[in-house]
């Protein structure tokens, strides 16, 4: 009996790693110390009411970008321990195993569960407030993704502890992701955390293209919208388009895995080459999802710090929506070195470089916009300038990347390697720093200390250059990725070392960066000025108009809206004595809260969990859960709650009186 | 504003840092840009098109952010005007969008004429008969078969210099990338397909060869050396090869396919139609498989060899490499 369980154990824990005991360490510690916090605070019903039941769309994005937040660090660590293995690749800080673990979780974490995240968590705090609405168009439907995401994500980085990380890359390539090659759970943590969240990330897709389409205040006409909402619109058409994909082409994986069958094995008539298109048709897209909502971001601060409108508006849009479209045309060349023949090749290099066109326009357009503008330097203002030579040579390494026979010199190189990092950090992170920084005051009603964040934001901009660009040298020199050590037994120098060398000192210098953030914001908790008239930036569209933080209706009377930049065109009415007038106040109704989607994930997660261990005494509960909780809301007459005049104006009275 | 101008520093440094990048690429250590055959030599040739069309608008661009930045910041007593509603001008709208236009026309044009030029299928044109090398990549070693030649090795390949070898490739094992970076690009080893890669070497040397893709745990140790040699010495080592009485058979190759790191290996024979028999080895019977790009039984080259422009320039890296270095 003893036995059994102790084989049980060393199967079902992940052991035999000191970094490992570690991690169990620190996340039993972090757990404890959690759970007595609460108990001691008395904050058990608080977390419940306020947070996990929630259905405001304000406080969904917080917990999204604390998720988000949480998770970069994980993957931090995770690509500061890469970094560690490959300056010093003799000394087995990591081995193979260990390492190819790593690159995995990192890039699956990176991507999925830290930009994913933090864009969504960006789409709900500020779209609504933006187009004038006073929620999403389905309340519910939103706590439902936070929590499948939430659930999903846990799902993954369980595996570190549990049962082992997946290992076949981030992508998971079969046949080394199928059951020969990877027989063991990592896989199925890999398709369970992914699926639960996807699942989420689809629902939050739709959510969000019905509130834009249908939600926006009288007067807000489609081009009138401000640019990160219409970066939310693209974003998450892109996304209703391509998830689906990604739902389906995993679910095959799993019957592959799972019940023998042939999707993507070798024998019994598979193919590989088909995951391979499939991932791809739903990965491309994913990167300009996750993309267009910084270009969003950057074009609201590039306006709102030069003090001046957006320039070329009509273009922006329509660079945005055809980026949007190309994406889906674009995806065969992450693989041109397939022999795909020359037709094909040259058909995906030409989409492909297609791409820079609307995006030149867009880099051309921000220029413009501080053309002739009067441009201060806060924080967010000095991530949105940083970007745009990152961006500029991270997409020039990507039209080299895109002229395929080319390419069959660059792929799977660091080059590569290089050029992705800096289109998504360069891109992407700056992007969602700018707008967490700029959002911020909104958020909770007080800047963020602009000392400490030009510490973070130095450290990272010096940081990103000296760990990415002698990568590209690194690629040139024949170094390609997911190699774990490069010290070879025959004796060849390849010359690797110094620039390793470099590009981790980089890669500490970004952790530094981080940890200035997270400083900075503890402080900023501690010693803040409050924000008192709701508009620190002197910001130009709607969000602005309101008081910081924005009250649980956003908006007492629902703002009529006669242009692009409304709030700005406002102030400048107010100062000329004409503003709008008000229409007068009405009880507003709102929806209420609900512990279903809560519960309906956490019988996701129940369900995934018992498929990655084919437990069926988990999984089918899971399921069952599942089916009931759906069954009990669709029962449930749910008609929300009414906020009567008298509190509204008590709301307004106090969150603009003492501005 | 201090910070500003070092910002400004950085954006005029960044295109600066660049240049070095590429300027030191002439260093052998960045063997893609120090090839020693045609193949890669118009990879090489591609890929400085390719940065020079790219920096002919990235560095006015660069140049342009910083002025602007500099020139519109925020101060007291500037001069410059300031327009706060200025936000739309046809023209210059026009304007870029048309440059990112003809830019990527122009590198559209070179690449696709380069995308049919350099198809991996394609055979090199040459006086000399091409060397057949087939490739098999398996965990986590790549073995090499010389169908003409009767002999098979691991880990190390040996071809004639200045003679064009045809690979076929495919894989017992998750699918890798078959890179040799001097000689030029990769191309993907997979199971059940049989690939076609055309490389020469212009001179001799031992060249870097590299597992490119992924493939399991070990698969970082799964590197091999590609020499170029004369053809007398090709041949000399052919005949010590086969002499060596060290002969690859079924049940060794079946040793030889499971997970393990390997050193060079050398065999003076291998069980007839091996390769042939990995690339089908998941075919049902009665059915005649999967036929890829440039499978090796079914598309024996119908096109005539075509000159590349690869040639010229081959020959001007073959007078200018030769007086600096001869390979590792």
């Amino acid at each position: 009996m003893w036995e059994n369980i102790k084989t049980f154990a060393s199967e079902f824990f992940v052991t035999g790693d000191p970094l490992i005991y570690g991690a169990d360490v620190s996340i039993a510690l972090t757990l404890v110390a959690i759970v007595f916090a609460l108990t001691y605070f008395k904050k058990w019903q608080w977390l419940w009411k306020e947070w996990i039941t929630t259905v405001d769309h304000k406080k969904i994005g917080i917990m999204y970008i604390l998720c988000s937040i949480l998770m970069l660090f994980r993957g931090g660590v995770d690509a500061l321990l890469m970094r560690t293995q490959l300056a010093m690749p003799d000394m087995q800080f990591l081995n193979a195993e260990h390492y190819n673990a790593i690159f995995t979780t990192h890039g699956v974490i990176m991507i999925l569960f830290m930009a994913m995240p933090f864009m969504f968590g960006l789409f709900n705090i500020m779209v609504p407030l933006q187009i004038g609405a006073r929620d999403v168009a389905f309340p519910f439907l939103n706590s439902l993704s936070f929590w499948l995401f939430f659930w999903g994500a846990m799902l993954f980085n369980m595996s570190f502890v549990i049962g082992g990380s997946p290992d076949a890359g981030w992508l998971a390539y079969p046949p080394l992701s199928g059951i020969d090659h990877s027989p063991g759970v990592g896989q199925n943590f890999y398709i369970w955390g992914i699926q639960i969240s996807g699942i989420g990330s689809l629902m939050t897709g739709i959510n969000f293209v019905v509130t834009i389409l249908k939600m926006r205040t009288p007067g807000m006409k489609l081009m009138r919208m401000p640019m990160f909402t219409w970066s939310a619109l693209s974003s998450c058409l892109t996304i209703m388009l391509a998830f689906p994909i990604l739902t389906v082409t995993l679910a095959m994986l799993f019957i592959d895995r799972f019940a023998g069958g042939h999707f993507f094995t070798l024998d019994g008539g598979g193919n590989p080459m088909m995951y391979i298109n499939l991932i791809w048709m739903w990965g491309h897209p994913e990167v300009y999802i996750v993309v267009l909502p910084a270009f969003g971001v950057f074009s609201e601060i590039f306006a709102t710090f030069s003090k001046k409108k957006l320039f070329g508006y009509t273009s922006m849009v329509l660079a945005m929506m055809s980026i949007a479209i190309f994406s889906f045309f674009t995806w065969a060349h992450h693989f041109f070195t397939m022999g795909s023949g020359a037709n094909v090749n040259a058909f995906f290099a030409v989409t492909t470089m297609l791409i820079a066109i609307p995006t030149g326009v867009k880099i051309f357009n921000w220029l413009f916009t501080m053309y002739k503008g009067k441009i201060t330097f806060e924080t967010p203002m000095l991530w949105a300038i940083s970007f745009i030579p990152c961006f500029v040579i991270g997409g020039m390494t990507g039209v080299m990347l895109s002229v395929a026979p080319a390419d069959f010199q660059f792929h799977n190189s660091y080059f590569l390697i290089a050029h992705f990092h800096q289109v998504l950090i360069g891109g992407v992170v700056f992007g969602f720093f700018a707008g967490l920084y700029y959002w911020w005051p909104k958020m909770f009603g007080f800047r963020l200390n602009e000392r400490i964040g030009k510490w973070a934001f130095w450290f990272w901009n010096i940081g990103f250059y000296v760990c990415f660009m002698p990568q590209y040298g690194l690629g040139l020199m024949g170094m390609t990725r997911r190699v774990n050590e490069y010290d070879w037994s025959q004796g060849w120098d390849m010359g690797w070392m110094p620039l390793n060398i470099v590009s981790t000192v980089g890669a500490f210098l970004m952790g530094i960066g981080f940890i200035f953030q997270v400083w900075q914001i503890a402080y900023s908790i501690k010693n803040h000025k409050r924000d008192v008239n709701g508009d620190p930036w002197n910001g130009r569209t709607l969000e602005w108009s309101l008081p910081s933080p924005a009250p649980v209706y956003n908006f007492a009377t629902l703002p009529k809206i006669q242009e692009v930049d409304s709030w700005w065109e406002e102030k400048e009415r107010i100062k000329a004595g004409k503003p709008t007038p008000q229409a007068p106040l009405e009880p507003i109704h709102m929806p209420d809260n609900s512990a279903i989607p809560f519960i309906q994930s956490l019988f996701w997660f129940i369900a995934g969990f018992g498929f990655v261990f084919n437990w069926m005494f988990f999984a089918i509960p899971g399921l069952i859960g599942v089916a009931v909780t759906m069954i009990v809301r669709s029962f449930q007459k749910d008609e929300g709650y009414y906020i009567p005049v008298d509190e509204i104006k008590k709301t307004e009275a106090s969150t603009r009186g003492a501005g | 504003m201090k910070k500003s101008r070092l910002a400004k520093r950085i954006l005029a440094a960044l295109p600066l840092l660049l240049m070095t990048v590429l300027l030191s690429a002439c260093s052998e250590k960045y063997i893609v840009l120090d090839p020693k055959g045609p193949i890669g030599q118009s990879q090489k040739d591609l890929i400085i098109i390719s940065t020079l069309l790219c920096a002919v608008i990235i560095v006015p661009v660069l140049i342009l952010a910083g002025v602007i930045v500099w020139r519109y910041r925020d101060k007291p007593g500037r001069k410059v005007d300031y327009k706060p509603k200025w936000s739309h001008d046809t023209k210059l709208e026009i304007t870029w969008w048309a440059i990112p236009i003809i830019i990527i026309a122009v590198l559209a044009t070179v690449t696709v004429r380069y995308t049919y030029a350099l198809e991996p299928s394609r055979p090199i044109e040459s006086a000399e008969k091409a060397v057949t090398i087939q490739v098999a990549s398996l965990d986590w070693k790549w073995l090499f078969l010389y169908p003409e030649e009767g002999i098979a090795t691991v880990n190390y390949i040996k071809f004639p210099d200045n003679v064009p070898v045809r690979f076929e490739l495919t894989s017992d094992a998750p699918m890798n990338s078959f890179w040799i970076p001097q000689l030029g690009g990769q191309i993907y080893t997979m199971s059940g397909m049989a690939m076609t890669l055309h490389l020469q070497a212009d001179q001799t040397g031992k060249y870097f060869g590299s597992s490119a893709n992924f493939s399991g745990k070990d698969f970082a140790q799964m590197r091999f050396i590609a020499e170029a040699s004369t053809k007398d010495e090709f041949d000399a080592w052919v005949k010590e090869v086969k002499a060596n009485g060290n002969a690859l058979t079924i049940d060794g190759y079946e040793q030889l396919q499971k997970p393990s790191v390997e050193d060079q290996q050398q065999f003076s024979s291998f069980p007839e139609g091996l390769f042939n028999k990995i690339v089908t080895k998941y075919v049902p019977e009665g059915s005649t498989g999967h036929h890829h790009g440039g499978a090796v039984s079914s598309n024996e080259p119908k096109q005539e060899p075509v000159q590349t422009e690869t040639d010229e320039h081959a020959h001007s890296s073959h007078n200018a490499a030769e007086s600096t270095h001869a390979g590792h």
